[in-house]
């Protein structure tokens, strides 16, 4: 194959491919940055995709139903997401351990309870053509030929724009994020604020690993989560706590990587190793670049800190 | 007059844990890099560990999922002060902590598998899964129609190469126009990347996939896209019920028995040990209902073949990428230039680097 045009025709798979193997990332980013706005910096995502990921594969096993399994998978990782804030919000533990510990605990917990079902199989969700937008040149192929999931997927990043933005509940959030005195000031609990927010943003991350079992691989093998978790949890950071900006940067990452493998496969002489660093080296770059612009990062000013007692 | 006593103490005691070594249940380690459940390398050894433990006097455990590097010198040095009669690191990056710790550990056996480097107390071995590799690639060449096979494949080292390599002169071997080429992931085990990676071949229009990794994400990608697939480590028929042509197996249970009883018997001496399809240690696994009778006649026919010594997969004449001759007509490669291997046959489209 010579010249650049396979080079251009690949793009539109790797697109496609970006989009769907991004989607597990999507899920989990958006919810660690529901959680963050509102100030609890919770590092287990990695383990509540895991317990989402196993719970929405039983539930999927054991009714036929993806959509139950779906269900489970978001309260699973809810309850997850309940142990940190227990522990934080309740207890006034360090947000940072306590993280981890669920990480630890949440990959464990599914790959023992899990044992019995590896290399079973369930229905999950089967890609299907969206009508009429399927057959758009281009953005067909890239956005509506895939799973429910994934379509389901594309009407979040919005829908948390408006919440953060429109409505009052919103307001609440990003300001417990940022002054938590202040919203008691309002009367409002900024406890009860950041307990909602972890429930929200935990039903989000356990969506992200129902999405493995349910949608990539449809079947239950160990550690399907492998490492997810922690590239969602910087791509918070990245997106500067936008939802927009963290739709860009997932489909940024996975989108390069898929590029990369395609230009692989295509049989380009340069090592893969390099390849296999420009995702990484990509997103660094655009973090770089957008820094550069001096807008600051957004983080909430109170994230990661815990709640004066009593408020 | 206590100095005296405390020797003769000791000595005693050394006596009686002489004595008792020989009755002693033998304790096995195994280290594995990625979860039993992986169904792919793991998983074969952790076979063989069960198989293993189900004899009279021998017990085994084993930790998985243990990172490559320092964390595995931690499992493998808890393992050693336990008092483990014999330990198995079961992956490349395990070399050097497992030689580490041998050092301080003598009297404790160690065996490191797919490494290149032994001690007194470590003994490194493999298997020559090039060969079953091979005659995989004589039944991908036969089953594929667009004369394109993807190779789905983890990290650029001779062991992945080489079987990269085998593959590719027994596509060759029955299918001269056909071409490998290959993605690779740097991942051993990630379900999902790895299916990724076998989806990007098939856009480039591969009709069968290889793989060499551990998990059974390129079989699913297979099945999901109706084309052919080659499996690894065990028969993944399970996971790939269409699309499963055959798969190159592992079988360590005679071997690992046979390392049992030599350090049993006291007879263990540390070496370099590669068994080949003529043990058992390597094979191919059944093939599925859609290969025809006639390939199936072929590969086993070439099989004998490689049992009884009368064809060795690298030989002569083999090219590498570049057309220019590696291996003179006549002439066979070296178990040490197989276990160095940086370069790529004829045929193979890709990188090593």
């Amino acid at each position: 194959m010579d010249g650049f045009l396979p080079y251009l025709l690949i793009i539109i798979p790797a697109l496609a491919a970006a989009v769907s193997t991004g989607t597990s990332i999507l899920y989990a980013t958006l919810g660690e940055l529901v959680m963050e706005r509102a100030g609890v910096l919770n590092l287990g995502v990695e383990g509540m995709m895991m317990v989402g990921c196993l719970a929405s594969f039983l539930g999927c096993y054991h009714t036929g139903s993806p959509w139950f399994g779906l269900l489970c998978g978001g309260v699973a990782a809810m309850g997850m997401s309940a142990i940190h804030g227990a522990v934080c919000l309740f207890f006034q533990g360090s947000q940072v351990v306590s993280g981890l510990a669920l990480t630890l605990f949440g990959v464990g917990v599914a790959n023992y309870l899990g044992t019995p079902y590896i290399q079973q199989k369930v229905v999950g969700f089967a890609s299907f053509n969206v009508p009429v937008l399927s057959s758009i040149p281009v953005l067909g192929p890239i956005f509506f030929q895939h799973d429910a999931m994934v379509y389901l997927s594309f009407f979040i990043p919005p829908l948390l724009w408006f919440l953060f933005m429109r409505t009052r509940y919103g307001l609440a959030l990003r300001s417990t994020g940022e002054n938590p005195e202040a919203v008691r000031a309002a009367g409002i609990s900024p406890s009860a604020v950041r307990w909602s927010a972890l429930m929200l943003g935990g039903f989000l991350v356990g969506m992200g690993g129902a999405y493995l079992a349910l949608a990539s691989m449809r079947m239950w093998v160990d550690n399907l989560v492998s490492g997810r978790g922690w590239i969602a949890v910087a791509l918070v950071i990245f997106a500067f706590w936008r939802p927009g900006r963290a739709v860009f940067g997932v489909y940024l990452f996975t989108g390069v990587t898929a590029y990369l493998f395609r230009v692989q496969a295509l049989g380009v002489g340069i090592p893969s190793s390099f390849l296999n660093m420009l995702p990484y080296l990509m997103t660094l770059a655009v973090l770089f670049a957008s820094s550069l612009k001096g807008r600051g990062s957004g983080a909430p000013a109170d994230l990661g800190n815990n709640l004066k007692p009593g408020s | 007059m206590f100095k005296k006593t405390v020797f003769f103490l000791l000595g005693l005691m050394l006596m009686c844990n002489v004595a008792v070594a020989a009755e002693k249940e033998m304790k096995l380690g195994f280290v594995y890099v990625s979860p039993v459940g992986d169904a792919g390398w793991s998983y074969a050894h952790d076979l063989a560990r069960q198989a293993l433990a189900e004899q009279e006097g021998i017990s085994a455990f084993y930790m998985e999922s243990v990172p490559e590097g320092a964390d595995s010198e931690r499992v493998i040095l808890n393992m050693a002060r336990k008092g483990y009669d014999i330990i198995f690191t079961t992956s490349f990056g395990y070399m050097d902590p497992t030689i580490k710790v041998a050092k301080q550990f003598p009297k404790t056996t160690f065996l490191h598998c797919s490494g290149y480097k032994t001690a007194d107390n470590v003994s490194n071995y493999f298997g020559r899964v090039y060969q079953p590799r091979y005659l995989t690639g004589m039944v991908a060449g036969k089953m594929t129609k667009s004369n394109q096979i993807g190779y789905v494949a983890a990290f650029p080292i001779p062991e992945v190469i080489r079987g990269i390599n085998a593959f590719t002169l027994g596509v060759k071997a029955v299918n001269p126009d056909a071409q490998v080429r290959v993605v690779w992931t740097k991942t051993w085990y990630d379900p999902a990347m790895e299916k990724d990676a076998a989806i990007s071949l098939l856009d480039i229009g591969v009709d069968v996939l290889a793989q060499h990794q551990d998990s059974p994400g390129p079989q699913e990608a297979a099945q999901d896209k109706g084309v052919y697939s080659i499996g690894y480590n065990t028969d993944m028929s399970k996971f790939a019920p269409n699309a499963h042509l055959v798969a190159a197996v592992w079988d360590w249970v005679p071997f690992y028995l046979d390392v049992v009883k030599q350090v049993r018997e006291g007879t263990w001496k540390a070496g370099s040990f590669w068994p080949g399809l003529e043990t058992g240690a390597v094979n191919i696994s059944d093939f599925g209902a859609m290969v025809p009778q006639d390939v199936r006649d072929l590969v086993n026919a070439r099989k004998q073949e490689i049992i009884d010594g009368k064809y060795v997969v690298f030989s002569g004449p083999v090219k590498d990428q570049n057309g220019q001759v590696r291996v003179e007509a006549g002439k066979v490669l070296s178990d040490q230039e197989l276990l160095s291997m940086d370069w790529f046959v004829e045929g193979v489209i890709g990188s090593t680097k």
